[in-house]
């Protein structure tokens, strides 16, 4: 049984918010009583993360990942609870990893290579290798003040991975570099995990968690909200992020008419979850009416992993319309070529009033099916191709 | 104890974060470490003029005099002005990289060393013209002085460092508060002079000159004068004795230097303990 590198117990974090922080004693003798209301960021959260493995660290805006992080790192203190790591930690929080502007590129590598615990011949040894990796060797002279953003990432992100840390903590600083940065980045923590380092990964990008993390962890409102397989805390978090955008959650509505029953399956009529590019897909929803409606529109919606809408369509673009609806009735929407070479795909069905003023009942994103290509090339969409080949 | 042990690992941070304050402090300034010791330069003008032009009021080798207790006042009174801003302005380390928080103030004492260091050479070099006998035995009373001072000077700088991050007034105070205080101390006036006058007065039964020195910096500043200026009276016309330093015997000074040395590592032990309590905040009240 391994320990864990981090381990989380029921740690909470009491900001104390001000209406406006009286940061002098003249202002703290005038409001005789301060207004400041407490605000928890973090509440018993409590997560482990065993050695070598790579987690990562979803959730809305404000929902406590920074603040989670920080406290990892040791920059924050809990208000209650404890956290206990074990080996050096390196953490990039956003922008800049503790650098001072007045300085040049060398000198902040120092500091910052000293602040995570190397000598100065240590640091000297690696040093071409951490301006190697950040690109920098043009400007590494140069005062920080002058760096871009990507430039300030880029360093601080070859330091903290230089330094041999046994955790590494990122928050969302991939986002900034360019594309080959990010890609070099990627590379790294890949080999990290290999070298059997522990990873701690905050990131808006969620196909980033689903390639790198072997497990994740959904914050909201600084609880934790679901943790285990990154492709199941992921789709935990598109649907929060879904009930947020819109006023009805994933199984909501008035209920004037409700969805019984939905069934995905193939051509054959056999309900299934995996399909291959070009294959046709049959989406059957089973209605109720508890009450007649008249024309209700019926939909469906596709989503793919990254939350991007995909397709979808309903039975008034497909030419049909009930008057009133009345009874049960089971439709069916036939996908008749799937254009996809590859991924999880999710279904949202739902029925509502045609000038959607009135949700009746939807599904959000519960259905899903996968597409997988056999050994042929992927790429973005499934063309059928016919090849042909004759003597001239 | 742990957390000694923590700091002792952190050297380099240390000398990392002098290397910077100093580095920040003179980048972009012509003549950079000369204004360092332009400063004492100055002060020994102005007071010369003062007390040799306008008060009529010799001292003997007054450049040495003034400078022995100078230089342990600005080292004191620079730590502290930088020990207070120490946090505040090194925001965008603390609130991004974990280390121990008690480097920032101390990196202060130690830049403020480095100064203490330049305007040494100043002070030297005028010991040298003066014809000062460097095998004296007053001479030990340095280190131990010296010890005092940084005692004294970190645990107020910790002090000082932790409060200026919830209320910014500190640093302001704290500027008026060093004006005044180093009135109290003897630096540009000798404590022969507050002996004479004081000794032989009382306040409520307590002899007035052992009020004077309730003041710790007085007793630091006149050990550092005991050692390098070293003249405690001599005679002028008229059978007249002057006292520039005030005559108490060597190891009573001695003592008494002990005593702050001592009462400082104590006060430095709860400065710290205040500044670990209040840094768990630093990075969420920047
Ligand atoms: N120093 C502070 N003082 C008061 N409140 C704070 C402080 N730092 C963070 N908060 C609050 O704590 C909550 C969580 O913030 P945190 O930065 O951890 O969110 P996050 O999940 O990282 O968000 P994002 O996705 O935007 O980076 C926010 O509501 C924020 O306002
Ligand atoms: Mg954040």
């Amino acid at each position: 049984m391994t320990v864990p590198a981090i381990e989380v117990a029921g740690v909470g974090k009491r900001f104390r918010r001000y209406r406006e922080r009286p940061t002098s004693l003249k202002e703290r003798l005038i409001r005789f009583r301060v207004t400041a209301d407490d605000f928890w960021a973090l509440r018993e959260v409590s997560l482990e993360v065993p050695e070598g493995s790579t987690l990562g660290l979803i959730g809305p805006n404000g929902s406590g990942k920074t603040t989670l992080l920080k406290i990892i790192a040791g920059i924050l203190r809990p208000t209650e609870g404890s956290v206990r790591t074990s080996g050096r930690i390196a953490a990039l929080l956003a922008l800049g990893a503790g650098f001072h502007p007045e300085l040049t590129g060398r000198e902040n590598v120092y500091l910052n290579a000293s602040i995570l615990g190397l000598s100065r011949q240590q640091t000297d040894r690696l040093f071409d290798d951490i301006v190697g990796f950040a690109e920098l060797e043009e400007f590494i002279d140069s005062q920080v003040k002058f760096y871009s953003s990507g430039m300030y990432v880029r360093l601080g992100f070859a330091v903290a991975v230089h330094v041999d840390p046994a955790i590494l903590l990122v928050d969302e600083v991939l986002a900034v570099g360019d594309e080959g940065f990010q890609r070099k980045c990627l590379d790294k923590v890949r080999a990290f995990q290999r070298e059997g380092r522990t990873i701690v990964f905050v990131t808006h990008a969620v196909h980033q968690v689903l390639q790198v993390c072997d497990r994740a962890v959904l914050l909201n409102r600084g609880t934790v909200q679901a943790q285990g397989d990154p492709g199941e805390v992921v789709r935990d978090f598109r649907l929060l992020m879904m009930k947020k955008d819109l006023a009805y959650g994933w199984d909501q509505g008035t209920k004037e008419i409700e969805i019984v029953n939905v069934e995905i399956f193939g051509a054959d009529g056999a309900s299934r979850e995996h399909f291959r590019p070009g294959e046709a897909v049959v989406i059957q929803i089973d209605l109720k009416a508890n009450t007649p409606v008249s024309d209700p529109i019926i939909s469906f919606a596709l989503h793919d992993q990254q939350n991007d809408f995909v397709f979808g369509t309903n039975n008034d673009w497909r030419g049909s319309r009930f008057p009133v609806f009345e009874g049960k009735h089971r439709v069916q929407f036939t996908l008749k070529s799937l254009p996809f070479v590859g991924g999880r795909y999710y279904v949202t069905v739902g029925v509502h009033a045609r000038d959607a003023s009135r949700v009746y009942h939807v599904h959000e994103q519960r259905y899903w099916f996968d597409v997988k290509l056999g050994a042929e090339n992927p790429g973005a969409v499934w063309i059928p191709v016919e090849f042909r080949a004759e003597p001239l | 104890m742990r957390r000694l042990r923590e700091l002792a690992s952190s050297r380099e941070i240390l000398a990392n974060l002098v290397r910077k304050e100093v580095k920040v402090k003179y980048k972009s300034s012509v003549l950079g470490a000369l204004w360092s010791m332009l400063n004492p330069v100055l002060y020994l003008a102005v007071f010369t003029l003062v007390f040799s032009v306008v008060l009529r009021n010799d001292i003997r080798d007054f450049p040495v005099y003034l400078l022995s207790g100078l230089l342990a006042w600005n080292l004191f009174s620079t730590s502290l002005s930088l020990a207070s801003r120490s946090v505040v302005d090194n925001a965008n380390l603390v609130t991004k990289v974990y280390f121990p928080r008690e480097i920032l103030p101390l990196s202060s004492v130690g830049t403020a060393l480095v100064d203490f260091g330049l305007q040494a050479l100043v002070l030297v070099a005028f010991m040298v013209t003066s014809g000062y006998d460097f095998t004296r035995i007053d001479l030990l009373l340095l280190p131990l002085s010296m010890f005092a001072l940084l005692a004294f000077t970190s645990a107020l700088g910790m002090w000082v460092a932790g409060l200026n991050v919830r209320y910014r007034d500190t640093q302001h105070l704290l500027n008026l508060s060093l004006l005044a205080w180093f009135w109290v101390t003897p630096i540009v006036y000798p404590s022969g002079f507050v002996y004479t006058e004081l000794s032989s007065r009382e306040f409520l039964g307590i002899r007035l000159f052992d009020l004077y020195l309730a003041n710790p910096m007085a007793s630091v500043v006149m050990g550092f004068q005991r050692a390098l200026y070293g003249t405690v009276s001599y005679p002028v016309e008229g059978g007249r004795e002057v006292f520039v330093l005030a005559p108490v015997s060597l190891g009573w000074l001695a003592l008494l230097i002990g005593g702050v040395a001592v009462g400082s590592l104590l006060l430095l032990f709860l400065a710290w303990r205040t500044f670990f309590h209040l840094s768990g905040d630093f990075a969420e009240e920047l």
